[in-house]
């Protein structure tokens, strides 16, 4: 099963958030990762949607979710035509000995230390799926204690934005 | 020929939109009740079937008011949807429920969910307990929003009484356009009490609502083309066609290119049963002409049908050589289960006007469709395979029999409703329905209980209409607590009880795939006779009427046409073995279909 991005305008109304999850959950489609928050517009909310399907099935996804009345719009992101990001907090096991070779890990990944303590760091990471993986294999050595991660938001490349890019998407 | 039913002389089609030329900008200080009562009343609702209850309450003062809205007062909540939709099927016009709180919206569930399967447009308004108490357990309160959000079209909670008149004017717009469908309206019992204003909205503002209707005019030409091409066609056809008011449009569009026409349940009455271009229904119960048709056709045309498992069977052996066109106004129907070779989305009266138009010009152009032979070979099948049934062994009456004498002496104006099970299958195959709105029953979800309370709907909303409820003796017991209310407000109806003492289709099913045992399906309806149809019938208000023989089956019948001061039950105690015929079994393909037990038609002769 491939992923892909669906980023999807929806009314700011409350149940919008159960409609969506819940229209997922009744026709079988798997959901990699959901992020919602508020737009330039405050009547409206952006969802960006990961999601594991093959080809036929995603046309359903999205025929699905524009039956809903309070989805107003869905575009379909690809990697290379969009900028993807998700957020990662860390903590990881450091003490004296560790936290200068986690610190060189930090830099490299241009990542940050957020929160300090004698036995522990707290890292914030934003990027691509990838190299946040990356980054938690390099850490992972050191002990992690817990982390959190977002789900992805992403944008189109280029000066168009969703709203004016066209039609709803069929 | 086929003739509208639609016995409105307001618009046949299902689009209640507020009539903006009003856009009058009077201000009316109501409550918010009054409010909805004035909303309905704006819409041109003349029918709403309910009970109150606590959290309603406030909404019942004032309706009981209003001169223009009639609430019938009915016994289950489940009644009060099925009769809502029952009215929506026969009349095309939106049909409106009612329920307090709690276990009176949750009641609502079963109803509002057939209606979601079966595209119905129906309106729900339910009371819910007052705000403050949302969330905390109140005393009947349920979230009927969230119970009921993958089962309606849509659903909205009210949080400010000024915002009643255009919400429900949305639920109206959203249930009757683009692929009809339920919606809810939960209101909380403080914004009924509350003071506000009432203006009726002079637009429906829905950013995200906006149903495709025209098709468009490539795919409609690809179609032609495909059509006037195929040698061996078929037109598949739904319920959507009767939704769209378009049954004229298919009978020219018939007509004009000749091919073979099957209607599926939810489409019987879309093409009359008389034309000698109907094969009669397909699927698992489908004439064996319907099914062979489907799987030796070149070419599909299914126009408002959604490719049930219940009309394709094992979906890979379905139609395999068959380019498909298929048209509806639903996008995401087109390609779900089987892909469309040529998706068209759009209403269906304007899809086939518009295939009307293209086929005449591929026509005009010189093309010449030569159908003879897919005709010779549907003939013999047809002739071969007619629907038919054998007379029981055991000397007890033929279900087949009742339901096909009820056909033929009420006649086709009269108005069928069923229950689900084999009762429902013969009502189906040995009815002729010649006219739309005719044949109302639950084809997706399968709802037992149905037929009754959407006999009451259909009577209510087409009282000159002869109104004939064919149900089992299963069905008939989850639901017949609605001839009461059809006794009290003058809704005469007449129910067939095709009493065969069991759930008929279940048993029918244990015979042929359980080794003949007959797990919990006996009622006890013949060898007790508990109930007494006949005494039940009577003491609610209705006659009641027995006939057990072959020879009493057309007196009884007619004694029946002749009640007409009050409902009607009559009690047809039929043989329990009698069996639904044709059958493709569950999990096979349609070319395993028997026409009979161990019949097996001629597609392993090939």
């Amino acid at each position: 099963m491939s992923r892909h991005t669906l980023s999807v305008l929806v009314e700011n109304k409350p149940g919008v958030l159960a409609r969506v999850s819940a229209l997922f959950s009744r026709r079988g489609f798997n959901i990699h990762s959901l992020a919602v928050g508020p737009t330039e517009d405050p009547d409206v909310s952006r969802m960006t949607i990961v999601v594991s399907v093959e080809g036929p099935a995603l046309e359903q996804v999205t025929k699905q979710l524009n039956k809903l009345i309070n989805v107003l719009k869905i575009v379909e992101l690809t990697p290379s035509a969009a900028v993807q990001r998700e957020l990662l907090l860390l903590k990881v096991r450091a003490d004296a000995t560790t936290r200068e070779q986690i610190v060189t890990v930090v830099e490299m990944f241009r990542a940050h230390i957020v929160d300090l303590a004698p036995e522990s760091l707290t890292i914030e990471a934003t990027g691509t799926t990838d190299k946040l993986e990356a980054l938690f294999r390099m850490l992972e050595p050191f002990g992690i204690r817990e982390m959190v991660q977002s789900g992805m938001v992403a944008l189109g490349r280029g000066p168009r934005s969703i709203s004016s890019s066209g039609g709803r998407q069929e | 020929m086929t003739s509208p039913a639609a016995p409105s002389s307001a618009s046949a089609r299902p689009a209640v939109v507020p009539p903006a030329a009003q856009s009058r900008p009077t201000v009316e200080q109501v409550t918010g009740a009054q409010s909805v009562v004035r909303s309905l009343e704006e819409l041109g609702v003349d029918i709403v079937f309910g009970i109150p209850g606590g959290a309603v309450l406030p909404l019942y003062d004032p309706l009981l008011d209003s001169t223009k809205v009639r609430h019938i007062l009915v016994r289950h909540e489940q009644g009060a949807g099925h009769a809502a939709t029952g009215y929506a099927q026969a009349t095309g016009r939106v049909g409106v429920c009612m329920a307090t709180s709690g276990p009176g919206a949750t009641n609502l569930v079963t109803p509002i969910a057939d209606a979601h399967m079966d595209s119905v447009p129906l309106v729900a308004i339910t009371g819910q307990v007052g705000s403050p108490l949302i969330g905390t357990d109140g005393f009947q309160e349920a979230d009927i929003c969230g119970i009921t959000m993958p089962i309606t079209k849509h659903n909205f909670m009210v949080t400010d009484a000024a915002e009643i008149p255009s919400v429900i004017a949305s639920a109206f717009h959203i249930a009757s356009t683009g692929r009809p469908g339920p919606v809810l309206v939960d209101i909380p019992k403080d914004i009924l009490q509350a003071a506000t204003t009432f203006s009726w909205p002079a637009e429906i503002h829905l950013p995200g609502y906006r149903p495709t209707a025209r098709p468009h005019s490539g795919q409609i030409s690809a179609a032609a083309k495909l059509i006037v091409a195929a040698r061996r066609p078929v037109l598949y056809i739904g319920g959507g066609v009767i939704k769209a008011e378009a049954t004229e449009q298919l009978l020219r569009l018939a007509e004009l290119t000749g091919i073979p026409v099957v209607t599926t349940l939810m489409a019987r009455g879309a093409f009359p049963d008389s034309h000698i271009q109907h094969l009669g229904m397909p699927g698992m119960h489908g004439t064996v002409a319907a099914v062979a048709a489907m799987q030796k056709a070149d070419l599909l045309v299914a126009i408002g049908t959604r490719f049930d498992d219940r009309v394709t069977g094992q979906l890979d052996s379905f139609a395999p050589g068959a380019t498909v066109i298929h048209a509806d106004i639903d996008p995401a129907e087109i390609g779900k289960n089987r892909t469309a070779d040529v998706p068209i989305v759009g209403d269906a009266k304007d899809v086939i006007n518009e295939l009307i138009g293209a086929v005449t010009a591929e026509q005009g152009s010189g093309v010449v469709t030569d159908l003879f032979a897919w005709w010779a070979e549907l003939d013999e099948i047809r002739e071969t395979f007619p629907t038919g049934f054998e007379e029981p062994h055991d000397g007890t009456l033929a279900p087949q029999y009742v339901i096909k004498r009820l056909g033929e002496i009420s006649g086709p104006d009269t108005v069928f409703t069923s229950g689900v099970g084999q009762h429902q299958m013969w009502a189906a195959q040995f009815i002729k329905y010649e006219h739309p709105r005719t044949w109302l029953n639950s084809g997706g979800l399968g709802t037992m209980g149905y037929s009754v309370p959407a006999a009451m709907g259909a009577k209510a909303g087409r009282p000159d209409a002869t109104v004939w409820s064919i149900d089992g003796d299963g069905c008939f017991q989850m639901t017949n607590q609605e001839l009461a209310t059809c006794a009290i407000e003058g809704i005469p109806i007449k129910v067939a009880v095709i009493n065969n003492g069991n759930l008929g289709m279940v048993r029918q099913w244990q015979t042929l795939f359980y080794g003949e045992r007959y797990s919990n399906t006996d009622l006890g309806t013949h060898k007790l006779r508990i109930p007494d149809f006949k005494l039940l019938a009577e003491a609610m208000g209705c006659a009641g009427l027995r006939c057990e023989s072959k020879e009493d089956v057309d007196a009884t019948i007619e004694a029946a046409m002749a009640i007409n001061d009050r409902p009607v039950v009559v009690d047809f105690t039929v043989g329990k073995d009698a069996q639904v015929w044709p059958m493709v079994a569950s999990g096979t393909g349609n070319d395993q279909i028997m026409a009979a037990r161990d019949i097996r038609p001629l597609f392993e002769e090939e």
